[in-house]
C-alpha cells in the first residue's frame, strides 16, 4: 500500500467489501459485523440478481466522508469509490482508489459475490463480500504520503475561476 | 390498450438502462479523441467499453438504475378508459423485476425501501399535452450521484447568473460523474426554475451562442472526467428561460452524468 503513489493505475484481485450510507451508520452505532483489518472497502451499492453481480460501479464517496477516520481505524487500507474524500486521514494509513463512475456493467465482469452481511438493509445498502479479479482500472487518487489528486485539481480549478 | 402502455413502459426502461442514445455516444467518442490528458482519455475510453458491455449483455450500464422519471406526451383528443398513471406504475414494478432494476425508492424519513421503485410521487411523471390523439412515453431514469449535486439559487437581480453556474459546477462537478450534461433553468420562480432545468435535460444538447459560450467556460476549468483533471468536464448543456419577478433571479442547475439515459416508446 505504501508503495502506491498518486497517479498510479492498479488492478485489484482478492476480497473486497462493499459499504455505503446505511452500513456505515450501522457500523458506527453497533460495530462492524466482521474484521476489516487490512481490507479494501468499496463504496458501492450493487445491482445483484440472486448471487449474480449485474452492475457494480462506485457510489459517491463524499457522503461517507464523516466516517473515514472510524473506517481507517478498523484497519481498512484502501477505500474504493468515486469523487474523492478529504485526504488528511489517509496519511500514513491508507489509499483512496477511484473506479470510473457509472461503469457498473464493466465492474460486474470483474466481481463475484461470495457472501452478504447486514442483508436486512436491502440490496444496495448491504455489506457484500466480493471476490475481485483484476478489478480496475483503479486510479490511486489519494496516496498514503499526503498527495491528493482531487485536491490538486480543485486548487487549479479555483485559480482558473479567479482568472 | 392498458397492457400496451404497461409493456411500452417496460421496453422504454429496458432500452434506457442498457444502452445510450447514439448522439451521446458520439459526443463521448469525439471527446475521447480530442482529450489531451492521458488519464482523462483512458477514462472516456473505459466509459465507451462499459457501454459496449452493457449493450452486448443487456445489463444496466450503471448499478444506480435511478428513480423512474417519465415525460408523457398525450394528445388532447386521446380518450382512455383506464388510469394512465397506474399503468405506468405497473410498468415500473414489472421492469424492476424483469430487467432487473435496483430498488431505489425509499421513504424520506423512515428510509424504508418499497422494493419496486414506486411510492408516493414515484414514478415522477411530467405530463405534456400535444395536438391530436397520440401517446408517447419517454423513460428518463435519473441516478442520485448527479441529482444530488443539483441546486436552485435565488439570486439577486444584480448577480451574474453565469458566474453562479460556473462556481456551482466548479464546486460540485467531481461528485456528479463528469463528463456532464447540464439542464439550466433561468428565471421563473423557485420551483419553475427547477422544472425548467429538468425539462432542459429532455431537450439536450443546446447549440445557441449563449449555451456554447457557457459550455466553453465550464470546460476551461479543467475539472475533467471524474474530477481528476482534463479538457472534458461537460459534453453539453441546455438553457430554458421563463419570465421572473422584477425582484428575483432564480437559477436552477440540474446535473446529469455522462450516462444521459432515455428512451421513447410511441404507443399511438
Amino acid at each position: 500500500m505504501q508503495k502506491l503513489v498518486a497517479g498510479d493505475v492498479v488492478y485489484l484481485s482478492g476480497r473486497i467489501y462493499t459499504a455505503r450510507d446505511k452500513a456505515h451508520a450501522l457500523m458506527r452505532s453497533k460495530g462492524c459485523p466482521l474484521s476489516l483489518q487490512g481490507a479494501a472497502l468499496y463504496h458501492c451499492g450493487p445491482l445483484i440478481h440472486k448471487t449474480r453481480v449485474l452492475s457494480a460501479g462506485p457510489t459517491t464517496s463524499g457522503r461517507m466522508a464523516r466516517y473515514t477516520e472510524e473506517i481507517l481505524g478498523l484497519g481498512v487500507r484502501a477505500i474504493i469509490g468515486k469523487g474523492g474524500l478529504p485526504g488528511e486521514p489517509f496519511r500514513g494509513k491508507a489509499v483512496y482508489l477511484a473506479y470510473p463512475g457509472g461503469c457498473g456493467a464493466a465492474a460486474a465482469q470483474q466481481l463475484k459475490a461470495r457472501d452478504v452481511h447486514l442483508k436486512e438493509l436491502g440490496m444496495a445498502e448491504s455489506l457484500w463480500e466480493f471476490e475481485a479479479k483484476a478489478f480496475g482500472p483503479l486510479i490511486v487518487a489519494i496516496d498514503s504520503h499526503g498527495k491528493d489528486l482531487y485536491q490538486d485539481v480543485r486548487a487549479s480549478v479555483q485559480s482558473r475561476l479567479r482568472s | 390498450m392498458r397492457s400496451k402502455v404497461v409493456e411500452a413502459t417496460v421496453r422504454a426502461l429496458r432500452h434506457a438502462e442498457t444502452s445510450l442514445p447514439e448522439w451521446v455516444l458520439q459526443m463521448i467518442r469525439d471527446a475521447s479523441e480530442q482529450e489531451t490528458s492521458p488519464l482523462a482519455k483512458s477514462h472516456l475510453q473505459f466509459i465507451l467499453e462499459n457501454v459496449r458491455i452493457a449493450e452486448a449483455r443487456g445489463l444496466p450500464l450503471c448499478q444506480d438504475t435511478g428513480l423512474p422519471i417519465f415525460e408523457v406526451k398525450m394528445g388532447r383528443d386521446l380518450e382512455l378508459d383506464f388510469d394512465l398513471r397506474m399503468a405506468i406504475e405497473d410498468g415500473v414494478r414489472i421492469a424492476t423485476q424483469e430487467i432487473p432494476l435496483r430498488p431505489n425508492a425509499v421513504d424520506p424519513l423512515t428510509r424504508q425501501n418499497s422494493g419496486n421503485n414506486t411510492g408516493p410521487g414515484m414514478p415522477d411523471i411530467i405530463w405534456e399535452l400535444v395536438e391530436g390523439r397520440g401517446l408517447c412515453i419517454t423513460a428518463f431514469p435519473k441516478g442520485a450521484g448527479s441529482e444530488n449535486m443539483s441546486l436552485v439559487g435565488m439570486l439577486n437581480p444584480a448577480d451574474d447568473p453565469f458566474d453562479f453556474i460556473l462556481r456551482t459546477v466548479a464546486e460540485r462537478a467531481a461528485n456528479a460523474c463528469p463528463p456532464l450534461f447540464l439542464g439550466i433553468g433561468l428565471g421563473g420562480t423557485f420551483d419553475l426554475a427547477a422544472r425548467l432545468a429538468k425539462h432542459a435535460l429532455f431537450r439536450l444538447p443546446g447549440s445557441s451562442p449563449m449555451e456554447m459560450d457557457l459550455l466553453k467556460r465550464i470546460n476551461s476549468l479543467g475539472i475533467g472526467p471524474m474530477g481528476l483533471g482534463g479538457d472534458t468536464t461537460a459534453l453539453g448543456l441546455k438553457i430554458e428561460r421563463a419570465s421572473c419577478h422584477t425582484a428575483s433571479l432564480p437559477v436552477a442547475i440540474n446535473f446529469q452524468c455522462w450516462a444521459h439515459r432515455y428512451a421513447s416508446e410511441v404507443i399511438f
